[in-house]
């Protein structure tokens, strides 16, 4: 019917072929490099001393898939530095927050840690929600020595990269244990099905160390499944899940993939429980998964319904400024930009190393997520909220302690 | 062996998918020879159009129902095939005597410019699609499960395939798209308004990425600014895979790509599903470098 050309470019054109073009292309793409690369070694905490504010970096995934972790975590922070502010700053000085956004994209928050840090001259960044951006980010805050401090950033790894870096959540080995404890001890299930984002530091991870317990604990995994974030058909690896015949199911991914892998798992007659970690908490998730989700469980860091002071004022600011109920990563957003301010007056400075060590010096911080003390890898130890989805929202279930 | 068949009905759904994403892509291709990259994007927005059209048109007519869902598909189609004009307008036009790379690079220019606008205007966060059709249910054949919305995707893939070769081959404005595919200026001399004959297939291309766009949406009820990226890819690829240009080819690489990605998932391992899928096509293409349906042509001279 249609003929065919085989080619589109039929013809090379000439001046692709030549020298003189390669050279250019070389010097287009190398400049910028050059200059990032090099731009940050004019110490940046010097600047900042004399600088009229203290200059914080945050990086979050405000747009892409992602979007919603990066909305509220970042949503949370600017609370928290407005209010710092409003009670007088830091060490005198107003505390100005430079966010940037990396899109949920890979590559990005290198590039805006860079900005942050070479042309922003920031004492501090906060950031990620998603373990594969902090991990990106994490290398360069410790070559330029400038502490980093994660808000929800639950893969281990991310710690482990140096001395800088700071996370105010649990972590994964810890949230792994609950959920497979809780599996087997609360909901009794014997032969769990596992099905995890291979695109994903924090899915993989989880997924390994929930394996781990859950299988030491008297368990059996029937099946072990793997898709990509972004997909949207799950019906193979369902079916397959579907054929072993498991009690539940674990899927540790992100909101994104979790609801329609829920619809589709109930389309394909699959109904037994549900159930994940932190990477489920969003406002994103339900309007998707809808009836899917019913009766399915989730760990996390924070719930709405605490009834301490602290909790509640928190959730009565946020949903004055936002018109919405603060989620986990609006409340460890929240918190890491209080910790980070406490950590400066500590300091009694913002200079690379005093702030490091007042950072890693945190004992028994009131965040809105629990008490947070820094272990020796610069983790923070605190107790696991587990929640279900119930007519449409999420209920409170339990606390684990670690 | 249940197992087995729902796989093949999984693959055959999801396949039947991507072959309606493809027909859009290689019709253009065959009259245009020009791989627009945003028809994964005309794609996303066709998804968008339904999702905004239906609390609208649910006013006026029930919704879910048939004849609700069929104005939603033809309001967003519209929808899509105007922008596919303004596209075609003011992107392709001013180049159309450029150099083939150019409009390429160009095409992915819009397609960004349509993936990173849709993110600004829409909001990133990935929305509910609303229920069209209503659930005639879902049908237990021996153990098989299968879902009327999958049904209704393989109808209507073979509907408008059906209906593009008909276009193409026996209406004026199809013979008027083979003669500039065949050659522009001998067209345009003999009377042919290719200025018209390329806008018409743009909007064709782009009411058939709207009309994928829809159906993804009713199998896969969530939609992004972003949603457009991986099917457009993989039709891409099934367009390859078939023979780009080649109507029924684009179907037949849809089906292949779809059944050999859930076969791959569900018994050799669904972490490198991908990676096994596109070795496969790697292969097809070494073998048959046009493509399956695709005929070997020498350069027009």
């Amino acid at each position: 019917m249609f003929r065919l050309v085989p080619m589109v470019f039929e013809k090379v054109p000439a001046i692709m072929r030549s020298n003189f073009f390669l050279t250019v292309v070389w010097f287009v793409a190398a400049v910028p490099v050059l200059l990032t690369g090099c731009g940050p070694s004019t110490s940046s905490s010097s600047n900042s001393q004399d600088s009229p504010t203290i200059k914080i970096g945050e990086f979050a995934s405000l747009t892409g898939s992602e979007a919603t972790f990066g909305q509220s975590s970042h949503q949370g922070t600017q609370l928290a530095v407005d209010a710092i502010n409003a009670a007088g700053g830091v060490l005198g000085k107003p505390v100005e927050l430079i966010t940037e956004d990396d899109q949920s994209q890979a590559g990005q928050p290198a590039v805006a840690v860079r900005k942050l840090i070479a042309s922003d001259s920031v004492v501090a960044v906060l950031g990620e929600v998603a373990s594969s951006r902090s991990l990106e980010a994490a290398p360069i805050c410790q070559e330029f020595k400038v502490p980093m401090v994660s808000p929800a950033s639950t893969n281990p790894r991310v710690t482990q990269v140096g001395d800088y870096i700071f996370r105010v959540c649990f972590i994964d080995p810890f949230q792994g244990t609950v959920m497979a404890d809780f599996a087997l001890n609360t909901l009794h299930l014997k032969s769990v099905a596992v099905l995890s984002d291979v695109r994903s530091d924090y899915s993989l991870g989880l997924a390994r160390f929930f394996k781990e317990r859950f299988v030491s604990a008297g368990g059996k995994i029937v099946a072990d499944e793997n898709y990509s974030g972004g997909d949207k058909d799950f019906s193979a690896q369902l079916t397959s899940i579907k054929a072993a015949n498991p009690d539940g199911v674990f899927v540790p991914g992100y909101y994104t993939e979790v609801g329609l892998i829920a619809l589709q798992a109930r389309q394909l007659g699959l109904s037994v429980p549900m159930f994940g970690g932190d990477g489920w908490e969003s406002s994103s998730l339900v309007p998707i998964g809808g009836q899917a989700l019913e009766g399915d469980y989730f760990s996390t860091h924070f719930s709405p319904d605490d009834s301490s002071p602290v909790v509640q004022s928190f959730v009565k600011a946020y949903t004055q400024r936002y018109g919405q109920v603060p989620d986990a990563m609006a409340a460890l957003g929240y918190d890491s930009a209080f910790l980070l301010a406490d950590a400066i007056k500590r300091a009694g400075g913002t200079g690379g190393a005093k702030l490091r060590n007042a950072l890693a010096a945190t004992t028994n911080f009131p965040g809105v997520t629990g008490s947070i003390t820094m272990d020796s890898h610069r983790d923070a130890s605190k107790p696991a909220v587990i929640l279900t989805i119930s007519g449409g929202h999420f209920k409170y279930v339990k606390t684990i302690a670690p | 062996m249940i197992e087995f068949f729902q796989q093949l009905t999984n693959g055959l759904a999801l396949g039947s998918i991507l072959a309606l994403v493809a027909l859009g892509y290689t019709m253009v291709y065959g009259i245009l020879r020009f791989i627009n990259f945003a028809h994964g994007d005309l794609f996303m927005l066709g998804a968008f159009a339904g999702y905004y059209v239906a609390p609208w048109l649910a006013r006026a007519l029930p919704l879910p129902s048939v004849s609700g869902a069929l104005v939603v598909l033809a309001v967003s189609m519209l929808f899509c095939a105007i922008i596919g004009l303004l596209i075609e307008r003011f992107a392709y036009r001013p180049l159309r005597n450029q150099p083939r790379l150019t409009m390429l690079i160009t095409a992915i220019g819009v397609s960004l410019f349509l993936e990173n606008g849709g993110q600004w205007l829409l909001g990133a966060a990935p929305k509910r699609f609303p229920l069209l059709l209503p659930a005639w249910g879902q049908w237990k054949i021996a153990g098989l499960t299968m879902n009327s919305n999958q049904c209704v995707v393989i109808l209507v893939t073979t509907l408008m395939l059906l209906a593009l070769r008909f276009i193409v081959l026996n209406t004026r404005m199809g013979r008027a798209m083979r003669a500039v595919a065949c050659n522009p200026d001998a067209a345009a001399l003999m009377g042919v308004d290719t200025n018209r004959v390329i806008a018409f297939t743009f909007a064709l291309g782009s009411a058939l990425a709207a009309a994928a766009g829809v159906l993804f949406a009713i199998n896969y009820p969530s939609i992004d600014p972003l949603m457009g990226i991986l099917p457009g890819l993989k039709a891409f690829v099934a367009a390859v895979l078939g023979g780009i240009g080649n109507l029924p080819g684009a179907a037949l690489g849809g089906l292949i790509i779809g059944i050999t990605e859930t076969m791959v998932a569900g018994y050799i391992s669904s972490t490198y599903k991908d990676a096994i899928a596109f070795a496969v096509l790697i292969i097809i293409l070494l073998v048959r470098p046009s493509g399956l349906l695709g005929k070997r042509e020498n350069d027009k001279v």
